[in-house]
């Protein structure tokens, strides 16, 4: 497997950020009545997903759940690695595929698996359970006596005509570090020729980059930035209910609009491959069904209403592209070039 | 007879071997075309894709550069759920993708497109390699696009098909074999119906078979005829031997009696008379049962070519009744007739001797001065000679027990008689599409011979 080893050393040198070990954001156990435990490693906050790990040891109240959350591509070099983990999820499915083709994951089927569409799924190794929307999070304040714009064409024009109002406010993923965010520039970037364009635009307001969704969204309430460009939707709409929550608005343009689906997959090395089942069932069977039953918005798209529809990113090799070490380069030059104009 | 298994089941089994080897054969020869036309799809999306990718490999400031077009990917994983591994060469050096994964092989050259089979990572794959140079700076350099897939969608396809194959093969069996046996049903009909014609033919009917038979029957109804004919032949010379016999034994018989009765005159003493009488009534039985046995003959050789002449049946009876008048006599018994003008079509000499011989064991076995009736009348299309005696009766016996050759009832015991006068009658009536019955009498005591006899 050296081809891993070269492309892991290559992403995470690009990411800065080769660790030997996993780089652990937060971990938590959840001890069952029974003996037995499966690890769960995610990219998802423990307060997004305490409560159905909870709901889980309600309905198998002998599995104990240990849940640690790291990053898209901390989680990548994990598994690469061989370190033990059950059940992998995680918001990038490109990176996921990648594990998939390469043989890291093994398969598995139920009842369960078997009701999910063939578009959220590919060969029994990896399993969409939720469909989540790239959006745009404005600060009603900072937005004050303007339209909001309703395509990428309108937002370009307003930044346009108020750069003093945008400068150091528009926010959005560094795609160098986060997975997500490079996946959903470089979906944009094959789907819309827009995508350059606003970037150029965006780049000359000199933006902030982070790297994650949830602080931009913070910083967007605020007031700190005028708007957040792409951030997942599960987290804006969860954010707005809470606390200073109408402070916010959640765009989602017209034209064109990236829907990820988050993944979940058994590794090769998982010990409790049964209980990783169970888990897994548990997933899909939350993201099937009919009423939001948690943080998460449904993996059918039918169940949201009044949004432009547009399909999933194809789970397929498609993704492995932008993960080739000379595409991605290529890309974040013509990135850095946009973004980066002093 | 134990037969030694079914035409008809072999033929539909071994047709059915053949269909069933058919099958098996078109359903591999099938299954094998879908897995090449599979194989060579999967190929060809292969060759299209690293053509895509090799056209967009360029040069850019002296060096390769390369941004993996979307759409070679997107390609491959629309058409299957396959992995996918790809690596990206020149001059020896590894650009991109999975550096491992050509080991072993030699890069094709420039304009070649080579297929392979071959595993990676514990999976068979199939592999495209292809060449293509590009100017970096001034020195051109050849470089080599390897794109390879694994076999499941294949695998898939070619199994879809292959069970629609089988399923198809399935079917073509079963139809052949209902075919099969649908054939084998009508090659044997001829020979069914051959046994179901020499079946229905009566106990008597020795003619050579004339039908119209397959070229395959020909033999067989030629030896069935040939040894029909030996029989016929055989049979007719035992006839002819007994009528022989009979008639030969009948002459000296009467010459005796004919001293007997002069013997009888002369007698004086008693004893004397007493066994003349007995000796003269044993002579009458021997000539009365080879009479008979001449009847029958003349009755088995005459019904073979019957003659059909109109007769009146009244006629028949009162000459019967009154050849049979003097023995009827010696026992003092009266034959009253009742005859109505009825005819049929027959063999007179052969009717004569039927109703003789019922008549004649009416009177044998009634007591003395008793009446017998002959009554001849009609009911519906058949005519009807209706002989009633006041004897012991049937006993409950039936009329084909009776009717067989040398049967004698169970109630005459004490006396003699050789059993065929029924026998004779029954004959001749069946052969002339009639019959024979026999039956208490209503009337009260004794027995009613019945002979019916189609109306002319």
């Amino acid at each position: 497997m050296r081809y891993s080893d070269i492309a892991k050393g290559l992403i995470l040198a690009v990411w800065a950020s080769a660790l030997p070990a996993l780089e652990v954001e937060d971990r938590k156990s959840y001890p069952g009545e029974g003996g037995a435990m499966i690890s769960v490693l995610s990219t998802a906050d423990l307060d997004v997903f305490e409560p159905f790990i909870r709901q889980f040891q309600q309905d198998q109240p002998a599995i104990g759940v240990d849940y640690t959350v790291a990053s898209s591509t901390e989680i990548y070099a994990a598994i690469t690695e061989g370190m033990k983990f059950d059940i992998v999820l995680s918001s990038a499915m490109d990176l996921q595929f990648q594990l998939a083709n390469d043989g890291y994951a093994q398969a598995y089927g139920s009842d369960a698996t078997a009701r999910l569409p063939d578009w959220a799924q590919w060969r029994d190794l990896v399993f969409a359970f939720t469909s989540e929307p790239a959006v745009a999070v404005i600060s009603r304040e900072r937005f004050s006596g303007i339209d909001l714009p309703a395509t990428r064409q309108e937002l370009i024009s307003i930044l346009r005509d108020y750069p003093e109002r945008f400068d150091q406010s528009v926010g959005t993923y560094d795609v160098r570090t986060s997975g997500l965010g490079y996946l959903f520039a470089t979906q944009e970037a094959r789907n819309s020729d827009v995508f350059w364009r606003l970037s150029e635009v965006i780049g000359r307001l000199q933006p902030r980059l982070y790297c994650c969704s949830a602080q931009m969204i913070d910083d967007v309430i605020s007031g700190e930035l005028a708007i957040a460009y792409n951030v997942l939707g599960s987290y804006a709409e969860r954010r707005r209910t809470q606390e200073g929550g109408d402070r916010m608005e959640i765009l989602q343009l017209e034209d064109f609009g990236n829907n990820m689906l988050r993944t979940a997959l058994i590794p090769r090395t998982a010990e409790n491959v049964t209980g990783a089942g169970a888990f897994l069932d548990a997933l899909i069977l939350a993201g099937l069904a009919e009423e939001q039953t948690w943080a998460f918005p449904p993996l059918q798209p039918h169940a949201r209403q009044g949004t432009p529809e547009f399909g999933p990113i194809r789970l397929g090799p498609a993704l492995m592209v932008h993960l080739d070490p000379l595409t991605r380069r290529a890309f974040l030059s013509s990135w850095e070039d946009a973004m980066e104009q002093e | 007879m134990n037969p030694t298994g079914s035409i008809r089941r072999r033929m539909t089994i071994s047709l059915a071997l053949v269909a069933a080897l058919l099958s098996l054969l078109s359903w591999s020869m099938v299954a094998s075309f879908a897995r090449q036309a599979a194989e060579r799809t999967q190929d060809n999306i292969l060759a299209a894709s690293a053509t895509i990718i090799a056209e967009a490999i360029r040069s850019e400031g002296g060096e390769v550069r390369l941004e993996l077009p979307y759409a070679a990917f997107a390609m491959l994983g629309a058409v299957s759920e396959d992995r996918v591994f790809y690596q990206i060469e020149t001059a020896g050096e590894i650009l991109t993708g999975y550096e491992d994964l050509t080991t072993g092989s030699i890069a094709p050259a420039a304009g070649e497109v080579r297929f392979e089979t071959t595993e990676y990572l514990d999976v068979p794959l199939r592999m495209v390699r292809m060449t293509r140079t590009v100017l970096a700076g001034e020195e051109a350099v050849p470089v080599t696009v390897s794109l390879a897939q694994t076999r499941n969608g294949i695998g898939t396809i070619a199994g879809d098909l292959s069970e629609t194959a089988a399923a198809l093969s399935v079917a073509f069996f079963v139809l052949a074999v209902a075919l099969t046996g649908f054939v084998a049903q009508l090659s044997l009909r001829p020979l069914n119906e051959l046994a179901q014609a020499v079946a229905r033919r009566g106990p008597t009917d020795l003619r050579p078979v004339r039908r119209q038979a397959p070229s395959e029957l020909t033999p067989l109804i030629g030896s069935l005829n040939r040894f029909m004919e030996r029989l016929a032949g055989s049979l007719r010379r035992s006839e002819e031997f007994i009528a022989e016999a009979a008639h030969r034994v009948r002459t000296p018989l009467a010459t005796v009696r004919a001293q007997a009765e002069v013997a009888l005159h002369g007698a004086q003493s008693h004893d004397d008379k007493q066994r003349l009488r007995q000796m003269i009534r044993a002579i009458d039985e021997s000539s009365r049962s080879a009479g008979q046995l001449l009847d029958h003959a003349t009755v088995a050789y005459r019904i073979e070519d019957l003659s059909r002449d109109t007769i009146n049946l009244a006629e028949l009876a009162a000459s019967v009744a009154a050849a049979l008048e003097p023995t009827a006599g010696l026992k003092d018994i009266e034959i009253r007739l009742e005859t109505s003008d009825v005819a049929t079509l027959g063999d007179k000499v052969l009717l004569e001797s039927a109703l003789r011989n019922v008549l004649d064991n009416a009177i044998k076995y009634s007591p003395d001065e008793t009446q017998i009736s002959l009554t001849v009348d009609q009911q519906g299309d058949m005519a009807c000679l209706r002989i009633c005696d006041q004897g012991p009766g049937l006993a409950g016996q039936s009329t084909t027990d009776l009717t067989k050759r040398f049967a004698r009832g169970a109630t005459v015991t004490d006396v003699v008689g050789s059993g065929l006068g029924l026998t004779i009658a029954s004959e001749v009536l069946q052969a002339h599409g009639g019959g024979i019955e026999l039956a208490d009498n209503p009337k009260g005591q004794g027995a009613c011979a019945i002979l019916t006899l189609p109306k002319a």
